[in-house]
Order: C-alpha cells, then sequence, then structure tokens
C-alpha cells in the first residue's frame, strides 16, 4: 500500500500479539480482514448500523468498522475464530446456532455470534426481551431473527446445565 | 405419505458449521497476489451530458493505476444483455455521453487499495451539462417527457395487453364491481453483504477467473458475450459464499467492468461496492409499481373477473424490471377461481436507478394488489374476510387447475391450510384480543392474506415477453460420484446464498443411496467444469437442484444393482437395494455388500456387465417438470410447475398519536409440499416475512423531484431489526406434488410473498372504524400518521 505515513501497533487478538505498522486511517474491520486474515468479521454498511463487523473490543462489543485500528493499540480484541475452543470444537453458543439453523447466508452470523456471547457473559439467563436487545443491533435478512433468539435461548439453557 | 430417512427430518445442515467459525469463503475474502481495487465515479445529476472528464490529478496520486471511462469501455466491448427485443437500445457498465441517474457510474478508478482508490475517485473531474429528467412513471408516459433513451422512442421498455377469457360479459353480467388503485414503492431486497467480484486475467492461458458474489443464469456467458471472449475463456467459480442475494445479485456490469480493467491491465481487479455505491449506483432496485384494478362479483363475494393494469417504473435500463411484469401472469388469480382476466403490463423507463430480480420477481407486489382487491370486495359486501377466500378458493379436488392465462396448477388444499392457520391463531381469541386493544384506545386490526408461491420456473416469461428468445428449458444439473473407498462426493454447479444447496443435494442423495448425507461431500464448481445450470431464482432449488440430484442418485442405484445381478446371476426384479447392498430379496442373506459393488466398479472390470462403464458416477441433467412449451399467440402459458401456498394472519396495534404499528402476533399456515429439510423451510419463511414486514412498513427508495435517492444508507433505508419482527408461528401442511420425484415445492420466496398483503389488510382492518383506508406500501410512520390526522 502506497500510504505515506504508518503508525506501528500492537493488539491482542483472539489471545495473541499482533504487531503492525499500518496506515492511521486504516479501519479495525479492514486491519483485521486484510493484515491479520481474520475474514469472520465482515463489512456490510461501514457506518455503524448493520453490525455485521461487530468484535469484542476490551471486553465489549464494538463496531470495528467505526474504529481506527490504530485505536486498538495496547487493547485486547476477540473476533469470531477466537470464540470456538483451542482445539477446534465448537463453543455452546456456536453448536447452539447450528443446532436451530439460526442463518442462512451467514453473512451477519459472526456478528450476531459475538452479539450473543456478549450477552451471555453479562447475564446466562436472559429473557427473550433481553435477547432481542442484544441482538437489536444486527441486521439479518435471511433469517427473520426467530431461530438466532432461540439458538441464544438454547446456548443459555445448556450454559446452565453445563455448570 | 412416503417414510423418508433423511428427507424432512429436522437434520443439522451442512453449511452452517462453516459460518459460525468464521470459515465462510465471501468474495470479499478472496485474495489474489497484486490484487487492485476499484472505486467509483457516480453521476451527481438525474440526467446530464458528459461534455469531459479530466482524471489527470487522481492519475497523479501515489498507487493510482488507471482511470477508465465510459467512452473506451463502450468501444471496447459489446452491450450488455437485454431480456427484450429493443433492436436499438444499449446499455454499457460505465455512463459514457449522457447520465441517466443521479448515483450512475461515470469513471472507474483503479488503485493499490480502496482507500487510495476512494481518494482518487474525489480527484477525477466531470464536467456535466445538466438535462431535463423524469422520475415519475406516469408523467413519463405523457408527451413532451424528457426522453431517458431516445433510440427507443419513448419511455416505454414494453406494454402489452393479454385477455383470457370473456372479461367484458363477466364484467357486465356481474352484479357489482370495484375498482381501486394500489401502490407498490420501490425497495429491494438489500444484502447485508453488497455485491463484489475479483477477476484476474492468465494471458498465456487467455483464461478470466470470475469470483464473485453471483446469483444469476447464464453469467459466464454474458461476460463472454460483452467482453468478445468466448465463453470458455472465462471461469466463475462457484465456491463462493453468497452473502445473501434474494434475487438481486447480478451484478453483470461490475463483473464486466472489473474483467475489462483486468485484462487491459494485466493484474487481478476487484470491486466491492460500498453501501453507497450499492444502494444508489448497483442497480438492484426492486419493482417500483402502480396497479390499476377493476373486480367484478356476485352478490354472494365470488369474484367474476378482474381487470388488472400494472405499470412499473423499471429505472433507467430494462434490467430484469419488464419480466418481472411476467411471471405474475402464472398466478394472476392467485388461489381463486377467477374464470377471466385482463392483464395490461407497462413498463416505463424514468430516471432512476435500474432495477433487478427480486424475490418473487413482481409476485409480491401482484399479490398485494390482488389480496387488497378481496378485502374491499368483503367489505362491500359486509361479509367476512376469511369466508369470501373460503368461497373463492380452488377446491382441492379440483387440481390440476388450469387458470384463465393458460398456467395449471398443480395441487394445493387452502381451504384445509386456512382452517389450520386460523387454529393456530384462534381466531376467536385473536378477535377479543384486538377489541381489547381497541378499548384501550388504540387502532387494531387483524390481516389475512392467502397468497400463491410460483416456483421452480422455465422461464417462460422470456418468450412471453420477446418473440425472438425461444427460451423452453431452464435445467439444473447434478452430477454423482462414489470413488474407490466407497466416498460419495455430489458436484453441483452454482453458488449458494444461504439457500443450503450442500444440505439438500446430500440429503437426497442419502436418501437414494441409503447412506447418511453428513458422509456425503458436496462441492460447488466452476462454469468450465461444470454441467448446465441455471442458478438459484424463481424458488427452483428444492424441485430442480433436488430432482436433478435424485436422478443422478438412482442412476447409480440402478448402476449398483445391475452390477449386483450380474455376480449374483439373479434377474434385477428379484434383487434389491437395501442400505448399499444388493440383496436377493428371497434369500437376505445372500447379498454383495457395498464395498464389493465399489469394487467391481473401480477394479474388476471382468465383473461388470458388458455394457457397463467402469468407475462409478452419474450425471443427470433435468427439466422443468411442464417445461417446452412456448407461450400461445393470445399469451397463455405455463411458466412454473409447482404452486406452494400460505395463508398469513397478523394481529397489528397502532399507536393513535405517531401512527407507529406495532405487530402483536403473527401466524402462517404454509404448504410447499414435502419439505426436504424442515430447519430450512421455516428459516425461509421467517426470513421472507421479515423481508415483507419491512416491504410494508418500512423499506422505500424515496426520490426528491430534484431526482436524488433519499435513502442510500441504513440511516434512511429502513431495515427491520429483532425489535420490529414479531414472534411468527407456524403450522405446516403438505400436499405433494405429483410433479416432483419427492413432492416438494419451492419455498424460498414465501413468506415474503404474502407478508406485504397480510400487514396492509391488518392496517387497513384497524383503520376501518375511522372509514380510512392506505393502499400504498410501505406503510411508514408518517404515512399512517397522516390518515390519522386527516381521519381524526
Amino acid at each position: 500500500m502506497s500510504e505515506q505515513y504508518l503508525k506501528k501497533i500492537n493488539v491482542t487478538v483472539n489471545g495473541i500479539s499482533q504487531v503492525a505498522q499500518i496506515p492511521p486511517r486504516m479501519t479495525l474491520l479492514d486491519f483485521l480482514r486484510d493484515e491479520l486474515d481474520l475474514t469472520g468479521c465482515h463489512a456490510g454498511c461501514e457506518h455503524g448500523v448493520c453490525g455485521a463487523c461487530s468484535v469484542i473490543y476490551d471486553g465489549a462489543p464494538v463496531r470495528s468498522c467505526l474504529m481506527y485500528a490504530v485505536q486498538a493499540d495496547g487493547c485486547k480484541v476477540t473476533t469470531v475464530e477466537g470464540l470456538a475452543h483451542a482445539d477446534g470444537t465448537l463453543s455452546i453458543l456456536q453448536d447452539c446456532f447450528c443446532e436451530t439453523h439460526a442463518m442462512q447466508c451467514g453473512y451477519c452470523t459472526p456478528g450476531m455470534l459475538i452479539a450473543g456471547h456478549s450477552l451471555l457473559q453479562e447475564n446466562s439467563s436472559p429473557s427473550e426481551m433481553q435477547i432481542v436487545q442484544a441482538i437489536g443491533g444486527n441486521i439479518c435478512r435471511c433469517t427473520g431473527y426467530r431461530q438466532i433468539i432461540e439458538a441464544i435461548a438454547l446456548a443459555a439453557s445448556r450454559l446452565k446445565e453445563a455448570s | 405419505m412416503t417414510e423418508y430417512r433423511y428427507v424432512s427430518k429436522p437434520r443439522r445442515t451442512k453449511e452452517d458449521r462453516r459460518f459460525v467459525t468464521g470459515q465462510g469463503s465471501f468474495v470479499g475474502d478472496i485474495k489474489c497476489r497484486a490484487m487492485k481495487h476499484v472505486a467509483l465515479v457516480m453521476s451527481p445529476f438525474p440526467s446530464a451530458e458528459i461534455k469531459s472528464i479530466d482524471a489527470s490529478e487522481a492519475l497523479a496520486l501515489d498507487g493510482v493505476h488507471y482511470v477508465l471511462t465510459g467512452t473506451e469501455l463502450e468501444n471496447a466491448t459489446n452491450s450488455l444483455m437485454s431480456g427484450l427485443d429493443l433492436p436499438n437500445y444499449q446499455r454499457y457498465p460505465l455512463a459514457s455521453k449522457v447520465t441517466r441517474y443521479a448515483g450512475e457510474w461515470v469513471a472507474a478508478v483503479v488503485a493499490d487499495s480502496r482507500y487510495i482508490a476512494e481518494d482518487a475517485a474525489e480527484l477525477v473531474y466531470v464536467d456535466y451539462e445538466a438535462l431535463d429528467f423524469v422520475v415519475d412513471p406516469e408523467e413519463a408516459i405523457k408527451p413532451g417527457a424528457p426522453i431517458v433513451h431516445p433510440e427507443i422512442g419513448g419511455n416505454v421498455f414494453f406494454q402489452r395487453k393479454f385477455e383470457w377469457g370473456p372479461v367484458d360479459d363477466d364484467f357486465s353480467s356481474a352484479d357489482h364491481a370495484i375498482s381501486y388503485r394500489a401502490r407498490w414503492s420501490r425497495n429491494s431486497t438489500v444484502p447485508i453483504e453488497t455485491f463484489g467480484v475479483v477477476a484476474q486475467w492468465n494471458s498465456a492461458e487467455e483464461l478470466l477467473d470470475v469470483w464473485a458474489s453471483i446469483q444469476m443464469p447464464k453469467y459466464q456467458e454474458q461476460i463472454g458475450n460483452a467482453l468478445k471472449l468466448s465463453s470458455n475463456n472465462v471461469r466463475v467459480h462457484y465456491d463462493v459464499d453468497v452473502g445473501g442475494s434474494y434475487g438481486v445479485k447480478r451484478g453483470i456490469k461490475h463483473s464486466v467492468l472489473v474483467g475489462y480493467l483486468s485484462i487491459k491491465l494485466g493484474y487481478p481487479v476487484r470491486l466491492i461496492e460500498d453501501r453507497l455505491e450499492n444502494m444508489i449506483g448497483g442497480d438492484a432496485h426492486g419493482p417500483d409499481r402502480i396497479f390499476d384494478v377493476d373486480m367484478a362479483f356476485d352478490g354472494e363475494g365470488l369474484i367474476k373477473s378482474m381487470r388488472m393494469r400494472a405499470l412499473d417504473d423499471a429505472g433507467a435500463s430494462p434490467g430484469r424490471a419488464p419480466l418481472q411484469l411476467g411471471k405474475p401472469v402464472t398466478a394472476i388469480v392467485g388461489p381463486y377461481r377467477i374464470r377471466s382476466v385482463e392483464y395490461e403490463a407497462i413498463s416505463v423507463s424514468t430516471h432512476k436507478t435500474t432495477q433487478e430480480a427480486v424475490r418473487g420477481f413482481g409476485q409480491s407486489p401482484t399479490n398485494f394488489a390482488i389480496e387488497a382487491g378481496i378485502d374491499k370486495v368483503a367489505r362491500f359486501l359486509n361479509l367476512d374476510r376469511f369466508e369470501i377466500r373460503r368461497r373463492n378458493f380452488i377446491e382441492k379436488d379440483e387440481f390440476p387447475y388450469e387458470i384463465p392465462s393458460g398456467t395449471s396448477y398443480d395441487s394445493g388444499d387452502y381451504h384445509t391450510v386456512l382452517s389450520k392457520t386460523e387454529k393456530l391463531a384462534n381466531i376467536s381469541s385473536l378477535l377479543a384480543k384486538r377489541d381489547q386493544i381497541r378499548a384501550e384506545g388504540k387502532f387494531a386490526g387483524i390481516g389475512i392474506a392467502t397468497c400463491l408461491e410460483p416456483s421452480g420456473g422455465n422461464a417462460g416469461f422470456e418468450p412471453l415477453f420477446n418473440e425472438k428468445n425461444p427460451t423452453t428449458t431452464w435445467m439444473e444439473s447434478c452430477q454423482v460420484k462414489i470413488d474407490l473407498n466407497g466416498s460419495i462426493t455430489g458436484i453441483i454447479a452454482t453458488t449458494s446464498a444461504g439457500q443450503g444447496h450442500e444440505s439438500l443435494v446430500s440429503t437426497v442423495i442419502g436418501e437414494v443411496l441409503q447412506r447418511n448425507p453428513d458422509s456425503i461431500r458436496i462441492t460447488r464448481t466452476d462454469s468450465l467444469a461444470s454441467l448446465p445450470s441455471n442458478s438459484p431464482v424463481g424458488s427452483r432449488m428444492a424441485i430442480m437442484l433436488g430432482g436433478a440430484a435424485q436422478g443422478a442418485s438412482e442412476k447409480i442405484r440402478k448402476q449398483l444393482i445391475r452390477i449386483g445381478a450380474h455376480n449374483l446371476q439373479m434377474p434385477v426384479d428379484q434383487l434389491e437395494y437395501r442400505n448399499g447392498d444388493v440383496v436377493i430379496i428371497k434369500e437376505p442373506n445372500n447379498k454383495i455388500e457395498w464395498c464389493e459393488l465399489i469394487e467391481i466398479a473401480h477394479r474388476r472390470y471382468h465383473d461388470l456387465p458388458n455394457d457397463m462403464e467402469p468407475g462409478l458416477q452419474a450425471r443427470h441433467v433435468w427439466e422443468v417438470p411442464t417445461g417446452g412449451s412456448m407461450p400461445t399467440s393470445d399469451g397463455k402459458v405455463q411458466m412454473y410447475p409447482c404452486y406452494s401456498f400460505e395463508a398469513h394472519i397478523p394481529l397489528v396495534s397502532i399507536d393513535p398519536l405517531t401512527g407507529q404499528v406495532t405487530i402483536h402476533d403473527y401466524y402462517i399456515g404454509h404448504d410447499c409440499g414435502t419439505q426436504i429439510n424442515p430447519h430450512i423451510v421455516h428459516g425461509m419463511t421467517y426470513g421472507g416475512i421479515a423481508h415483507g414486514i419491512g416491504a410494508a412498513l418500512y423499506e422505500k427508495f424515496e426520490y426528491n423531484d430534484d431526482g436524488q435517492l433519499l435513502a442510500g444508507t441504513f440511516m434512511d433505508y429502513l431495515l427491520p431489526s429483532a425489535h420490529e419482527i414479531p414472534k411468527v408461528k407456524m403450522v405446516d401442511h403438505c400436499t405433494p406434488s405429483p410433479l416432483t420425484p419427492m413432492g416438494q415445492k419451492g419455498s424460498g420466496e414465501g413468506g415474503y410473498l404474502g407478508a406485504p398483503a397480510a400487514i396492509a389488510s391488518a392496517v387497513n382492518d384497524a383503520l376501518e372504524p375511522l372509514g380510512s383506508e392506505i393502499l400504498t406500501l410501505p406503510m411508514r410512520v408518517q404515512d399512517i400518521e397522516e390518515v390519522l390526522c386527516d381521519a381524526i
């Protein structure tokens, strides 16, 4: 890339420290996708409405399209690639998304998982309305949300059983 | 009813695992070495003459490689395909002399990164001279209106009036008639992934590799024609996950543009639309339609005849818009016994963004227009809206039922589906709930819509609207092979946008060969390696790809039985295929097992029947059931074989102060014959309803009087979120199609084909106490509030 000025950042992504030289105007989304090849987060609207680019940033879900990567210097980021267990087995939430078929095209799915994962970290037994609120900032054009809501509710009940 | 092992069982889909782990492979994930990126220069004027283009500043920017103008591209390529017979009409990816809508692409910048390309696009200076324009379709057909394409001679792309049956007689002998206008405003499917394409030219091979988020029939041929290449110099890769489409992902102009640039520059070139490019200039808007309808009926509410004039605002180019007036011909009377119909289809050009195919291909607007009339007739006669539908429904023992436009509906049981839906909704308590909300001072209403989903089509609208296009087939294909180790692979020739084709095909193969679908690999090949396909359009893949997979699997099963018969020295009719083994029916322990059958096929040629090819593979190219006939001179045609049915019943309330609609309950009864995978059918139905709720209440590509699109972002084009979509409750019914191997029908468009009509019906039931009615979609907060203000 023929950008004149590059900035060095150090971001911990999915538990791995990543050092990179990047243009200051590069979004966190493009950094994750193009520099780290973590293509699970997606560009949908690039103005912060659809949620397809959601990642967990220092513990909270954020729109990676609305952040510059330089803002993440020294921070921790988790993407959808970081949700499964180290041995590759699916997290309970990921497995429940498969169980209820909580997706069709799969494009919004990583963002939905980030939203659902963040909810369940905060609230282990969410009501249906709390689930709706948690995914209310993520747009899905395929499913009408029903099977996504079912997946998150199912994951909450399975997590409860597991604990 | 047939008992299946895998079909109709609630099985996990094959595709989901890659999506939940972030391992989907979308076009934005395709990376080629030294790939360059495109950004576009868009016209700010709805119509303007391009006097000159100065790209010198853009080209001087570091990292910028090229600026392509419309004149260069037009001189080097052939016109993009038009579905109509318009001899002088041409269309190219970039405007050259004149722009025809605000947002039309005028130049393309190629740079090392998208960031730099966007910087450079702002440095391309275009000298325009603004021209007169027209954005109202009814104004566009008046004398003296600015003409979008002077070479066509006017603003009418297509106009034809059909008359099927004794319409005038039926109107004059009917007790009553009503007239009304219904307006379906411009919206679209608006996938969350925009359209994207990567093209890479290999000069030594003379081969253009294309990866795209595409859902389009004849894609590689269209690219080849436009770029003056043999289509075997174009290789479209089908193993690209498409991030939603629902019809619109047909970026032929994008693909020709990057294909040309890659050939010209020698680099791989990528164009991924940003949201604004997608909404304004991506040529992916949907139907924009004015219906003028007359219905004639008797005192019992039986509809005798209908006249429908559908005027559609196609925008700047024909695209697929005119043909979307054609599909409704195949279900022009809905599920009702209306015996004569006059249908006039008019496609008009204006200075707006071009349309693309949208879910249902024009059927959802038509269903809305028909259903609005059924409700109006009920009100006119003071009849129950459910009862009038029952009185007009085609009876289940009348199938196959030929409607006036020449289409034969395959099967259905509309009465049962409606009554199951009413039972699910518990209509009497739903009425009590509505009246309770009304008693609390709000407006409340129950909606009803009973609609058809034509599925599995043969593209009969092509010859119907263009005599020079004699298309009567819309085949689909599948190859199945079993390797030496007994592993099964199904090979299909299409991209997928969430329809679950891998699950569909593995389930069907597994069912026929009695092997676990989870063990069957489905691979999506490329346009050179594959059998013919027509892509997942027209709610067709359960029917057509399912049928092709079944045909190929059955050929393999027959081969296995013949190998068994030859080696057991028994006639075929005394053998049975059982779990992969070939068994003597009367001596079940005497058999040749799966592994040996496979080994014979692959290694032991001396043990094969004389006329059998070695190896174990079969291909099946399936023609559309009922395909193969051209329309008659009066426009009668069978273009779709299968007809799914659905009944929608929502309950809504309206805040009397703000006009805000809340959907409290939503019930749907759905019959798409045999469901291959219930999860997929249900998900598509829920999603279609959500999409339909958007069309009914929120989504509109609004233009102002200056010809500017006002809804180019998600801040102003409102997509329903989880807050707006109710908890839909669904009841299934199964009336198998007699035309398909397992009785399946289409379901991909389902919920969307009835939800807009049902929501409109509910809102109008809520407004009825005021004597008000809205027949324009979407019914946005401000539209409803305006009606409330006028009425109160």
